[in-house]
Parts: C-alpha cells; sequence; structure tokens
C-alpha cells in the first residue's frame, strides 16, 4: 500500500489545502519501497486528491484538512490521518509500522 | 515567571488571564515554539496546552493567512504589531475566517522574546458584509423560504436571546447542526466557543472522558490531564447531537451538569465548575425512549425546556428547488467549472422525488451530478442512478419518491404492497438497495445516498439486521 505525507519543510503541512510538497512511499511489509518527492504546482486541495487517486494511495498524512475533503477522501476508501503534528522522518516509521493515529504528536528528539 | 524563555511576572502567565479573554490567544517564545495557550484555542484544536507546549506554533493552530511561514517571525524581527484576516481549520475539520492579531513581547533590548497571537472569529462579521443575517431566506447558512422554515427563522432570535436548554429535533439530514451554531451565534455567547459532541459516536467509557475530561493516571492510557468538552466550550454552547444514544449512566451525569453546574472529571477529587449553555440534538422520539425506560424522564424534562424542530425536506414546499440552485452554483465554484443548470426533465425528476435523507442526500445528489455532468445542462443520466425515472414522480414533491414505483434503479422490486407510511417506504427503500447490492451494507448507503452509519441506525430502526 501507498501512503502520502503532505509535506512542508521537514513537517507534516499543517494544511492539507495549503500544501506544495507531497512525499509518496510504498510501504511493503512494514518497510518502505519507492520513495517520491512531489513538488505541486501550487496549493489546491482539489489537485491534490485528484493525485492521490491517480497514485492509488491508500493512506494520507497530514495536518488539517477540510470536511468536505477529508469526506470524500474515506468515500474513496483511503485512510485519512489528520491533524498529525511532527517531523516527517518521525511520522513516517510509525506510520510504516501501523502505529500512527490521527490527532498524534509526535516528537522527536529535536522536540 | 519564566516560561519557555519568557519573562512575564506571574499573573500575566495566568491560565486563568489568558481563558478570560473571548479570543484565541496563545503565547509564543523567541523560538515560535507555543509556551501556551487559552481554553478557547483547546476548543479550537481540541488540544490542550500541556500537549502541545513547546510545538512551533503555527504546527499547532492550522491556520491559513497571507506569507504564513514568516508571519509570526516577522513580527518578532520588526516589533511591530501586525494584524491579518485569514482562517483556521478546526477540530470539526470546520475551516472559518479568522483576524490575527500578532504582537512581540518587549521592547528594544528586551525584543525578541516571543510574540502573542490574539485570534478573533471573524465569520459572523463577514456574514454581515454579505448581508446574511439580514437575507429573507438565508439564516446563518441555513437556506429556506417555506412556511416551516419561516416558523423556525422566526424562532431563531427567541431561543438565540435566552440561556435556555434547547432540544433540536428533525429527521437525519435536515440541519440540526447548522440550527445549533445559529442559535449559538445569534446569542450573547457567539464570542465563545460553539463545541459539538456526537454522543451516537464513542463508547460509555470514552464519551465520559470527552465530556468531562480526565486526569492523568485515571485509567490505562490517561497520560496527561484532558480537559473534557464541557470545560473546553466555557462560556459558550455545547450541542450535544444524537443525545437519544447517550448512555443511561452518563445521563445522570450530565443532569448533575445541568443542575449543579459543576462536576469531577475522571479520576479527580476536584470539582469542575462550567458556564456553558446546552443545547442537544436528536433524530429520535425521546418520549418514546423514555417509554421503553432508555432515556431518563427527569432528564427529558430538563432538556426539554425550548424545542425547536427541523422539518423534513418533503414537507418545505418551494425550498426543494431554492437549494437545488444554491448547491448548483456552490459546487460548480468549487470544482471551478462554468455554471450548469438543470434541463427540465432533471429538474421534474428532481421536485417529484422525496428525499429521504433530506438536505443532505439533495447536497449529495447536486455534488453527484455536477461532477459527473462535462456539459453545461444537467440532464437525467448524471444524477445517481437510484433516483426514480422521470415517467415515475408524477406524484410531485413529497410523495416520498419510491411510492407507488414499479422498479428501482432497473431492477423490478416485487416486496410486497406498497406502504402508505413513511416508514414504510423508507424501510421498503432500504430493502430494495440491499436486494440490488447483494446485502453489501456499504454499496447499499451509497446507492442510497448515506453514510454506513445511517444506514446501519436505520437497518436498527427497522429491525432489518
Amino acid at each position: 500500500m501507498k501512503l502520502l505525507v503532505v509535506v512542508e519543510g521537514r513537517q507534516v503541512a499543517p494544511r492539507f489545502d495549503l500544501a506544495l510538497e507531497a512525499l509518496i512511499v510504498g510501504r511493503f511489509g512494514g518497510s518502505p519501497v519507492d520513495e517520491r518527492d512531489i513538488l505541486l504546482p501550487g496549493p489546491s486541495a482539489d489537485e491534490l486528491c485528484g493525485l492521490i487517486l491517480k497514485e492509488g494511495v491508500g493512506c494520507v498524512i497530514c495536518g488539517g484538512i477540510e470536511e468536505a475533503h477529508y469526506q470524500y477522501l474515506r468515500w474513496k476508501k483511503i485512510e485519512v490521518l489528520d491533524r498529525v503534528i511532527g517531523a516527517v522522518k518521525d511520522v513516517l516509521p510509525l506510520a510504516l509500522a501501523g502505529d500512527l493515529r490521527a490527532g498524534a504528536v509526535v516528537r522527536g528528539r529535536e522536540g | 515567571m519564566d516560561r519557555g524563555g519568557i519573562v512575564l511576572p506571574a499573573p500575566f502567565c495566568s491560565p486563568t488571564l489568558l481563558d478570560a479573554f473571548p479570543f484565541g490567544v496563545m503565547l509564543l517564545d523567541g523560538a515560535l515554539r507555543v509556551v501556551a495557550m487559552n481554553r478557547f484555542l483547546e476548543a479550537w484544536t481540541g488540544r490542550s496546552a500541556t500537549e502541545v507546549c513547546g510545538l512551533p506554533g503555527e504546527l499547532v493552530l492550522q491556520h491559513g493567512v497571507a506569507e504564513r511561514q514568516q508571519f509570526f517571525a516577522s513580527v518578532l524581527r520588526d516589533g511591530e504589531p501586525v494584524s491579518r484576516d485569514g482562517d483556521i481549520i478546526d477540530r470539526n475539520r470546520r475551516r472559518f475566517p479568522v483576524r490575527f492579531t500578532v504582537s512581540a513581547l518587549g521592547r528594544g533590548e528586551d525584543a525578541g522574546q516571543g510574540v502573542v497571537v490574539v485570534m478573533e472569529d471573524i465569520s459572523l462579521l463577514q456574514d454581515l458584509d454579505r448581508g446574511g443575517l439580514g437575507g429573507a431566506v438565508s439564516r446563518q447558512g441555513i437556506l429556506g423560504h417555506s412556511p416551516p422554515m419561516l416558523e423556525v427563522f422566526e424562532l431563531l432570535p427567541i431561543l438565540s436571546q435566552t440561556d435556555a436548554t434547547v432540544l433540536v429535533t428533525g429527521e437525519t439530514g435536515t440541519g440540526k447542526d447548522l440550527l445549533a451554531e445559529a442559535i449559538h451565534k445569534g446569542s450573547r455567547r457567539a464570542s465563545h466557543p460553539f463545541v459539538k459532541v456526537n454522543c451516537g459516536a464513542l463508547p460509555e467509557s470514552l464519551l465520559e472522558s470527552e465530556l468531562f475530561g480526565h486526569v492523568r493516571g485515571a485509567f490505562t492510557g490517561a497520560h496527561s490531564d484532558k480537559p473534557g468538552m464541557f470545560q473546553l466550550a466555557q462560556g459558550g454552547t455545547i450541542f450535544l447531537t444524537e443525545i437519544g444514544d447517550l448512555p443511561l449512566p452518563l445521563q445522570v451525569k450530565l443532569l448533575t451538569v445541568l443542575d449543579d453546574r459543576e462536576f469531577f472529571p475522571l479520576g479527580s477529587s476536584r470539582k469542575v465548575k462550567v458556564d456553558v449553555r446546552l443545547i442537544t440534538g436528536t433524530h429520535r422520539d425521546l418520549k418514546q425512549l423514555v417509554r421503553e425506560g432508555r432515556f431518563r424522564e427527569d432528564l427529558y424534562f430538563r432538556l426539554n425546556v425550548l424545542r425547536a424542530h427541523m422539518p423534513p425536506l418533503r414537507e418545505r414546499d418551494g425550498d426543494v428547488r431554492l437549494l437545488l440552485d444554491f448547491f448548483v452554483s456552490h459546487f460548480c465554484a468549487a470544482l471551478g467549472c462554468r455554471e450548469k443548470t438543470f434541463s427540465a426533465k432533471a429538474l421534474a425528476l428532481l421536485l417529484g422525488y422525496g428525499y429521504p435523507g433530506n438536505v443532505r442526500e439533495l447536497r449529495n445528489i447536486v455534488e453527484f451530478a455536477v461532477t459527473l455532468c462535462r456539459a453545461e445542462r444537467i440532464e437525467p443520466e448524471h444524477l445517481p442512478p437510484y433516483l426514480p425515472a422521470a415517467g415515475d414522480v408524477a406524484g410531485g414533491q413529497g410523495d416520498g419518491g419510491s411510492a407507488g414505483r414499479q422498479e428501482s434503479n432497473g431492477v423490478p422490486v416485487s416486496l410486497g404492497p406498497q406502504p402508505q407510511t413513511w416508514s414504510g417506504i423508507e424501510r421498503q427503500r432500504i430493502l430494495e438497495a440491499l436486494l440490488r447490492c447483494d446485502g453489501n451494507r456499504s454499496k447499499a448507503a451509497a446507492v442510497l445516498g448515506w453514510g454506513r452509519s445511517t444506514l446501519w441506525r436505520k437497518m436498527k430502526l427497522y429491525e432489518l439486521e
């Protein structure tokens, strides 16, 4: 299954609709395979939803997301772990292990 | 007092002081990390101040404002206060406009200690600018000009002016939540939080913690103190939706809170006092639940001080057309496509349908049609396939949609005589959808335009399990 993390700098982007970058990671037996960084042409929740569907992503990790887009992705059978706060390098291992929950605050060594 | 590098006299860092502001207030240190935030912001973000202490402020706020990444930093650097409009996505995934006023802490040699961010919900102001509050048909986002809706609009200011408990009744999808929020926004508590809790969405143990909070160590996994929704709604309004699903033990506790305005959080020996207005909502017949012994009579009387009923769409003459036009414009704008209109056939079909899922179902149908239709005119083939064919809806609006039709979605239906009551019609629609989807509940829910939980609830109601 593919994971998509909405990224801003080194952090999970606080806003789905304002993000300009996404990281797509394939998951195979709890290990990451085929990591790809995608730069988006502009902030757009609709475009991002389109990308998620096109890429066949199974789980989206993001910060705040509007109800309409959340429900749309859920309707498309995509798991959405929203309101996640933390650095991508700290969040990703938890997600790959299946231990990440919506609303999680993941503090790394740097705090 | 030193909090995260910011040196302020103790009274200025007191949570009581921050909580006294009728706005969201966040204190950030020189690295723009959270030092403190008030209860207002806890309600918006759904996180306690202790949980987010030390995290970058902008990650916690989930805000959108021009030059977002440099906004707080520029105030810290320049020392000049800045006010800017933007928005926030709250814990309920609701985006609303907010005015941010950011001021630096300290001047001269003390500059760069941190910033204080004050956030004001300006959705009411924007509604006023748009004439939304004065409009003849729109009240806080509720649309309608039918006689039953005009009655609701007449009642709205009365409900807003008092501080009494309100019970909002109505079928699923009629807009009970919108009405509750409109009552709050029109009340003297409008500048304080509006907190919504679905009593049917959580098991009893979690719901008690959600409503009343817990202290560290109250149960396994309670790693820190967590304020309950009653505390987060301090000064504002709490809306308990699906109150009919509230477990009996919690009904006792809720009754105590309503009487005494104070309660013990889970595991705590210290009482917490709250000043919160309660609005409850349900699609169930609470009187019937009282008769069945599933709802306390004393609580029912306590909740039923004032009552508002959201009428089902089939009783709202003329509102279907208004809502269709509104949602077409809304979704065309949202999808960035050209304005679309309904063809005469599609319109006849839509006006003749019964909308058992009420406004929510109508909204979903229009979204489906706008998404599917590539042309400027929406034809019957762009509508969800479960709608009856145009020739079957001669009965007009309010006929229940499926009553009297010979087939559903192209599949002949022979489930016995046509029912005469609305419940019977709805029960039959569910059976038809389940038959068509070979018993697959997810697919049947999609066909009916409902969420899975609505289908499950209705199946329980009609004993179809």
